[in-house]
């Protein structure tokens, strides 16, 4: 029953021999071991476990490992390349994420909407973001935090509005 | 020579939590990976009420790679009963054991448990059990479950009513009706809600058969409670038993409870000898994890002509579910404790009945029956306000006690502890530009628009609580080490999940002890490292949490004053310490800082008489009172007449917490608290059909808000104290969950006015708020 499957994950080939209906979520948690990409609800609604596959934003619980197959797969772990990517870091000095469970699905969701050029306004970004669901922060500093990493990917940082720990507001 | 830093309290402090939860490396407990782990899966009832005739699970259990498949019948004598905490006297109250016995009693009810090798295979285990059910009538209906006709929801109880309570308040209530011009009659439904966390329960359960140890790992905010409470469900001695709260996906009260998952892990580790997780599915979260809320309340306001409130009378009809769990039956009874809100009403008279229904139990959701009072009394505010031609400002400010009349004490039986109502009311009337928005609607509605603006004042009961008034004790643990690097250890026995307290405390450590917060690290949700604990709800981790490890610090900067003072030969009652730096002027002008002292406290080789080694304290802080945090919340929206659909258009929240240890992170609770009042007010309602079966089991049916249905916030606070403890803080974790839903609810229902619509039940759906429309235009027409 268990068919092949070759991908590459966050940089590094993967080859797994895998039942097809493992989803490409389990894949990522349970054979991979990146247990960054989280699992809310497995139909698809509230895209805790958002990874890009070919630098797509894809809910991965709607996806099968198999389906998968061949494909570039970035998860939250591979963002940064050992830094921090500017979002994860918009997300930790706009306030962004709390409990810190919808995040890593929420900030691969914002990377895709900043490098599809759809993260302009507030009301871009809060559209963009319909697809995933935060119980925790009532979306404005998730909003502030996608504005601050879009800023920094166009090069227009707002990283010197801070210092290392401490946010300064107007 | 050190200087005046600083101070870390009171500054946008980024949290110390957030690199680990940003990487994707923090370890939730489904991130745990013990090998030879063995996955439970639970099969669930679809029916709302139904005998159990027979169970079949030789076919599950013949399925290569599971391991065992079990009934009630297998394990619930091993398992004991889910406890209740809460102290109703006569609560009537069905035995409640992990699994289903010969009948089941709401939907997603558990039957049984596969348990495989892998969680698919468990899945599939679940598919190859046959269970023959007999459907019997269900209980949906609470008012109706009154009635002498109606089925029993658990027949060995004779009754669906599981306890009624009465209680007056003040002074006599007949002469306050006596004596009013009036009495104003109002029913409101505070609707079923399902908490949501989006990271759904999960257990991993780990058996050491050698040091007959079983440890257990839980998605939960009150890992100190369980410890306490399961050992008397599966036998295991509290001091054998270790439970570990990791990295939690959030809260809300849903995980504020002891659930039978736990328990039966618990036992299938120890019974199987083997690690054991189970991972609830959103599915089972909706059904079986707690709801919230669900009161029907009737209300009549004895009122004067000129607008003065004399009594109050509350009938609350509670639907519990089916089942107590932890605190069911207490949270209706937590409504009628503030029910007069911030409002002096001279005598009160409450009476709640609590029933039981065939559905999953109600429990205690974000603000706990304090957003069902404040909603309550806030809608009633505007109703009076309207019926007696008052205006609605007025007729609040009317009944607040002055901020020199605190303590304050209620006809409800609590005592305020600070407030200052009116200044609250005043700033948030000036952020909100008030009369720029009474224009607004007056243009609007003169153009014929649906434009309204609504005004909640509220005041909550948090930092739960002096142990006088809790069922298990409401003091807090916290321990602080000055470790011999002069690094600082914090524990807390508060269960922080997103609340930020890794930060804040290191805050408080910081500032108190002046050290670099960079030193300090906040330990917590751990019973091996948090000896004890009362954990995280009710508002009341940093408020008597952080007591605590105020109290610890002082005790360890006692402790190191005298071990300076014989350093620096002279006597402690000589010795000053601010900023990290113990000094004794006039005596000797050398300096002591921690690094030299710590290393003096552990290497003991000259310590003063009598003083132990080590640089260590712990601290039980017990609050005198809870808190009373309060504020105002102004709500405008415009609604669309041909849809229905209500936007805000502006939200200005100002909110008292006391003084703010990280105005950072008060501001992200009021902003969650105040989405998740946007969802009670405009979307959300746990939906279950007449014959009890859940209609809104997924994300797909129960609508949480989303980025889009969240306005920009005005957010302003003040500063009022709070006596009850050192730090003054109040709590804030649920302020804008209770302060906003009246607020929206109340801003709606001003812009139907012009329509002649007085009220609506929440949630003010675009179908609701559209045929109301429609309703009355057609009747004015």
């Amino acid at each position: 029953m268990a068919i092949p499957v070759r991908l590459r994950v966050n940089n590094a080939s993967r080859e797994h021999s895998i039942e097809p209906r493992v989803l490409l979520v389990h894949y990522l948690r349970d054979l991979c071991g990146l247990t960054g990409t989280h699992v809310g609800c497995e139909t698809g609604i509230c895209g805790a476990c958002t990874v890009l596959v070919d630098g797509k934003a894809v809910k991965s619980c709607t996806m099968f490992a198999v389906q998968a197959d061949g494909a570039e797969v970035t998860t939250i772990e591979g963002l940064g390349n050992g830094q921090l990517h500017p979002m994860q870091q918009g997300f930790w000095d706009r306030h962004g994420l709390q409990c810190g469970y919808c995040t890593p699905g929420m900030i691969m969701a914002a990377v895709h909407l900043v490098a599809t050029g759809a993260a302009g306004s507030r009301e871009q970004i809060a559209h963009g973001l319909r697809g995933n669901l935060c119980r925790c922060t009532g979306y404005s500093h998730i909003i502030d935090a996608v504005q601050q990493g879009a800023a920094a990917a166009a090069g227009t940082a707002a990283a010197a509005h801070h210092s290392a720990q401490e946010v300064v507001r107007g | 020579m050190a200087d005046a830093k600083t101070p870390y309290i009171g500054r946008a402090m980024k949290r110390v939590e957030d690199p680990r939860l940003v990487k994707g490396l923090a370890t939730y407990t489904d991130d745990l990976r013990l090998p030879g782990t063995l996955h439970a899966v639970i099969l669930r009832s679809p029916h709302a009420h139904a005998r159990v005739r027979r169970i079949d699970t030789a076919a599950a259990r013949a399925l290569p790679g599971v391991v065992a498949v079990f009934t009630g019948a297998d394990v619930n004598d091993a398992c004991g009963v889910v406890p209740c905490a809460a102290e109703i006297p006569n609560l009537k109250a069905p035995k409640h054991t992990v699994l289903a016995g010969d009948r089941v009693y709401f939907v997603g009810h558990a039957v049984a448990v596969a348990v495989a090798t892998n969680p698919y295979i468990a899945r599939d285990a679940l598919d190859l059990i046959e269970v023959d059910y007999d459907p019997l009538p269900a209980v949906v209906d609470p008012e109706k479950a009154l009635a002498d006709a109606s089925p029993l929801t658990h027949p060995d109880l004779g009754t669906n009513i599981a306890y009624t309570q009465s209680v007056a308040g003040g002074s006599d209530i007949d002469d306050a009706f006596r004596r009013a011009d009036r009495v104003i009659k109002h029913r409101l439904y505070h609707q079923r809600l399902t908490p949501m966390p989006i990271e759904p329960r999960a257990v991993v359960a780990l058996h050491n058969a050698g040091e007959g140890t079983l440890t257990i790992w839980s998605s939960t905010q009150i890992p100190h409670l369980l410890r306490t409470l399961l050992p008397g469900m599966i036998g295991i001695p509290e001091n054998k038993l270790r439970i570990v709260a990791p990295e939690v996906g959030g809260g809300f009260g849903a995980k504020l409870n002891v659930y039978a998952e736990e328990a039966l892990c618990g036992h299938l580790a120890t019974r199987l000898n083997a690690p054991v997780k189970w991972v609830e599915s959103r599915r089972e979260n909706a059904a079986a994890t707690i709801h919230g809320r669900d009161q029907i309340g009737e209300y009549e306001v004895a009122v004067k002509n000129d607008g003065t409130i004399l009594g109050l009378k509350s009938r609350t009809v509670a639907d519990l579910g089916s089942y107590c769990q932890l605190l069911t039956p207490a949270i209706p009874t937590l409504t009628g404790l503030v029910l007069t809100g911030c409002y002096r009403i001279p005598a009160v008279k409450i009476d709640v009945v609590g029933v039981y229904t065939n559905k999953m139990s109600t429990d205690a959701y974000r603000g706990a029956g304090r957003p069902e009072a404040t909603y309550l009394i806030e809608r009633l505010m505007d109703v009076v306000a309207r019926e007696t031609g008052v205006d609605r400002t007025e007729i609040r400010l009317k009944h607040f006690p002055s901020p020199n009349e605190f303590p304050f004490p209620t006809s409800c039986g609590l005592t305020y502890d600070s407030g200052n109502y009116q200044g609250a009311l005043a700033k948030a009337r000036q952020l909100a530009n008030w009369d720029q928005l009474m224009k607004q609607r007056a243009e609007a509605r003169a153009a014929g628009r649906l434009f309204g603006v609504g005004v909640s004042t509220y005041v909550e009961i948090c930092a739960m609580g002096p142990s006088s008034a809790m069922p298990a004790g409401g003091w807090e643990w916290g321990a602080v080490r000055m470790e011999i690097s002069a690094k600082v250890t914090v524990i807390t026995g508060v269960s922080p999940h997103g609340q930020g307290q890794e930060t804040s405390f290191a805050q408080i450590a910081a500032d108190r002890l002046g050290v670099p917060i960079e030193d300090v690290v906040v330990l917590h949700g751990d019973t091996n490292v948090a000896h004890y604990g009362r954990d995280t709800y009710g508002s009341r981790g940093t408020a008597v949490g952080g007591s605590a490890i105020v109290l610890s610090i002082d005790k360890i900067i006692a402790k190191a004053k005298t071990l300076a003072a014989h350093m620096l030969e002279t006597t402690s009652d000589h010795v000053e310490f601010s900023n990290g730096v113990f000094r004794s002027p006039g005596v000797t002008n050398r300096e002591i800082g921690w690094p030299e002292l710590a290393g003096a406290a552990y290497i003991a080789k000259n310590l003063p008489a009598g003083l132990e080694p080590g640089l260590e304290a712990s601290s039980f802080f017990e609050p005198s009172n809870f808190t009373f945090p309060f504020g105002t919340h102004i709500c405008a929206v415009e609604v669309d007449r041909d849809t229905g659909i209500v936007s805000i258009k502006k939200y200005v929240a100002v909110d008292d917490c006391g003084p703010q240890i990280n105005p950072l992170l008060v501001e992200g609770q009021v902003q969650g608290g105040i989405a998740h009042s946007i969802g009670q007010a405009l979307f959300e309602q746990t939906v279950y059909d007449e014959n009890g079966q859940l209609l809104t089991g997924e994300f797909m049916d129960y609508a949480l808000p989303r980025a889009t249905d969240i306005p920009e916030y005005v957010l302003g606070h003040t500063v009022t104290p709070s006596p009850v403890n050192p730090l003054g803080v109040k709590g804030v974790g649920e302020a804008g969950t209770i302060g906003a839903t009246p607020a929206i609810a109340n801003a709606v229902l001003d812009a139907l006015e012009p329509l002649g619509i007085t009220h609506l039940d929440l949630p003010l759906t675009p179908e609701k708020v559209w045929t109301a429309i429609n309703t009355h235009t057609a009747a004015t027409v």
